[in-house]
């Protein structure tokens, strides 16, 4: 028996280290081939594979629309994405372990050169259409929310209902600041920068940050109460707040109120939405390595033991929430700058329930599990797209069905070191190897 | 005076609505020391099932089959209705909540979410998204008592509220499950060894809790007989944030939180324009738990140490 599965181990072992050897710079070459063999050829593929269409995310939307064209899908996804992948990957992977090596000299500038392969394999793959352009900045945004949840709800353990607050908060925000500047608006009057759209780029960073500062100001709101409460009740302040938000933004005629806000100039493109996604995966990654991230998960283990190891909990608390009210806000800028309309029920319960699921599908207390949720998520609600309301059913189950079986979620947990990303990997034994001068 | 009057009638009607939501919140709360986020949508569910049987009845009784005058049929209909929706929130403690007994609380939170969301949709892909009209079963009589126009309706809903409210505390204080709630709401740990089956003890919080609930949704929908799926979501939300204000596991503060909550909402929408009730009314709410963060009647915080 045991000889049986050695032989196994040994006809197929052999692939996996083989995969194993390739370094991620070789991945990002190999999808790199593969989205300029689509752009080339996917067309023409796709109509020969019996498809009518190039499938928008590696076909899943196919397996409820037309189950039937299962297998050509599937056929193509292995033509355009499985085979120049692994093929490039496996071919190069002594000269990708080669270059990886040698700029580990600079390990700033490895990971630069890294983001940027990963930036034009996702314009490219996403300038197929526009449907995949909207999607990769919806994922992308979903990434952001998800992130700054898991700091209150993960990395701090409290529950925390109040980010579709922030979100809306820093939306509206940023987008008064863009059509104050920039777009001729009946109830907020003509643009204050007359005939100066081009400025728009320049000046929407600053309106995003403005946007998140606003949010992280409502998160005053919420911080300070949290201070004398945990848990439950913070769950129904933080709930209080975001309903108090939603109600204020109806209330308030400058934003048209339920109508809905719109007229944002269309500067959120796709490497701008890259680059904040990137930027707070940084950020918020290097947050919870540092010391005041330890701090958050002391104050979640026991609050009382941290106090009397000389962890300040009020401010640690503060901080945490504001932090990450700023990047939700931010997010919301985003997303209404992608979207250009914004209305206060897209704030709600439904939105909560959306982001929660994120977290908790994801993995509580990391950032691969907050990243593997976003965009899991919403893969898997286009998936699902086709079913329509039935959608709302099958995503609670699964969601239930994570919670019964793995209540903190699917990737909890784990520490991200963006170091990891960047090594060569050893030919003997397929194990990341470390080199001398890393860090 | 006489508006003031009105007002504090229609605060007594919604109060009650609050009122007995509230309760189911607070009792699942102090027994299982969970917080059911999907009760709102039992709430609903009791709506609509009370709405079925009725239509239901009112049609057998159109035959001759079953010819009861109005107010039995309605008795008939709140008792069925509480009965079938028991039924459902038992389902839901089964399904949803017993894996998760040991599991941390935020997950319970969630999984309480997604099953509201799923009884949500569920109705909707059910029923379709138009919305249903509860049948009238009495006729509303208007009496005018000092100025102040009140529906036999809206007495018959406040005094069945309180009856309701009368016999859960009986059950409560007088019996032997209600002894068995209140000593798991007291030491959950030390229940079991003393031979009381938490699992039933469980199934029959959430029963109780889920028959309430179908109570008020019934009167709701004599009162605003226009159901729709998403109509646990608000009233729902609201009978929670009522239920904490009346202290977490606390029965009299839910049912006395309940009326606050409906009077505060009711002469808020007196006074300000009514768009912005909501956002007074939950303003007022965020201000009194910060000062007052457990409530009215909640056990005052203390922080536990692990050792």
């Amino acid at each position: 028996m045991a000889m049986q599965s050695q032989n196994k181990r040994s006809r197929f072992g052999w692939l996996g280290s083989a995969f194993g050897q390739v370094p991620t710079l070789g991945w990002l070459f190999g999808m790199l081939l593969s989205a300029l063999i689509e752009h080339a050829v996917g067309y023409r593929l796709a109509l020969g594979v019996g498809l009518s269409s190039i499938p928008p995310i590696f076909g899943v939307t196919v397996i409820f629309a037309t189950p039937l064209l299962i297998p050509n899908a599937l056929l193509y996804v292995v033509l355009i994405y499985v085979l120049p992948v692994a093929g490039l990957a496996l071919v190069s992977a002594r000269w990708t372990n080669k270059i990886c090596a040698w700029m580990l000299g600079a390990p700033m500038i490895s990971q630069l050169v890294h983001l940027a392969l990963f930036y034009v394999d996702l314009q490219l793959w996403a300038s197929v259409g526009d449907y995949r352009a909207l999607l990769a900045k919806l994922i992308l945004i979903a990434i952001i929310v998800t992130l700054s949840l898991n700091v209150v709800n993960g990395y701090m353990g409290e529950f925390s209902c109040s980010h579709p607050g922030f979100m809306a908060l820093g939306a509206y925000g940023a987008s008064v600041v863009t059509v104050l500047l920039f777009t001729p608006n009946n109830i907020l009057g003509t643009t204050l920068l007359p005939n100066s759209a081009a400025l728009a780029p320049f000046v929407f960073p600053l309106a995003l940050i403005f946007g998140g500062l606003v949010a992280s100001l409502g998160a005053v709101l919420v911080a300070v109460p949290s201070f004398r409460t945990r848990g439950d009740y913070l769950a129904i302040i933080s709930l209080a707040f975001t309903f108090v938000v939603k109600s204020l933004i109806e209330n308030l005629e400058v934003f048209r109120g339920a109508r809905g806000f719109m007229g944002m100039p269309n500067v959120a493109s796709l490497p701008v939405v890259f680059f904040w996604t990137v930027l707070s995966v940084w950020i918020i990654n290097n947050f919870v390595r540092s010391t005041l991230g330890k701090a958050l998960n002391a104050v979640r283990d026991d609050e009382i033991a941290a106090n009397a190891m000389s962890v300040d909990t009020s401010r640690t608390k503060m901080t945490a929430f504001l932090f990450s009210a700023f990047w939700a806000g931010l997010a919301g800028g985003l997303l209404a700058h992608v979207v250009q309309y914004i209305n206060p029920s897209s704030f709600g319960i439904l939105k909560l329930s959306e982001v929660l699921a994120e977290v908790y599908l994801g993995g509580l207390n990391s950032v691969v599990g907050s990243i593997a949720g976003a965009v899991g998520l919403n893969v898997l609600m286009e998936a699902l797209r086709p079913l329509e309301v039935l959608k709302w059913i099958v995503i609670p189950v699964l969601l239930i069905l994570v919670m019964i079986f793995r209540p903190t979620g699917l990737i909890a947990f784990k520490e991200f070191n963006p170091i990891d990303l960047i090594q060569p990997r050893s030919k003997s034994t397929g194990e990341v190897e470390h080199a001398a001068a890393a860090d | 005076m006489a508006s003031f009057l009105q007002n504090t009638v229609s605060a007594l009607q919604f109060g009650s609505f609050y009122a007995l939501i509230a309760l189911g919140y607070s009792m699942v709360y102090g027994v299982l020391m969970l917080f059911n986020f999907a009760h709102g949508d039992i709430f609903m569910t009791g709506a609509y099932i009370g709405f079925f049987i009725s239509t239901g009845l009112v049609a057998l009784a159109a035959t001759g089959f079953l010819p009861l005058p109005g107010w039995a049929l309605l008795a008939l209909v709140i008792l069925l209705s509480m009965l079938a929706t028991s039924l459902v929130g038992v389902l839901v403690e089964r399904v949803g909540y017993r894996p998760l007994r040991n599991a941390p609380r935020a997950s319970a939170a969630v999984t309480g979410l997604m099953i509201g969301i799923i009884l949500e949709t569920g109705n909707l892909a059910l029923l379709g998204a138009g919305r249903k009209s509860f049948p009238e079963l009495i006729k509303t009589t208007t009496y005018v008592i000092a100025g102040v126009n009140i529906t036999n309706t809206r007495i018959m809903i406040v005094a069945l509220s309180i009856l309701l409210m009368i016999g859960l505390n009986f059950f409560i204080r007088r019996t032997k499950y209600g002894m068995a709630m209140r000593a798991m709401a007291y030491d959950f740990a030390v229940v079991p060894l003393m031979g009381v089956s938490i699992d039933t003890i469980a199934a029959m919080t959430f029963a109780i809790g889920s028959g309430l609930a179908a109570a008020a949704g019934i009167f709701y929908g004599i009162a605003y007989p226009v159901l729709d799926p998403y109509m646990g979501v608000i009233v729902g939300w609201k009978a929670f944030v009522a239920a904490i204000l009346g202290g977490r596991g606390s029965i009299p503060g839910a049912a006395l939180a309940g009326f606050l909550m409906g009077f505060i909402e009711i002469f808020v929408a007196a006074i300000f324009p009514s768009t912005v009730r909501d956002l007074i009314a939950f303003s007022i709410i965020m201000l009194i738990l910060t000062f007052r963060p457990n409530g009215f009647f909640g056990e005052p915080y203390s922080a536990q140490l692990r050792l």
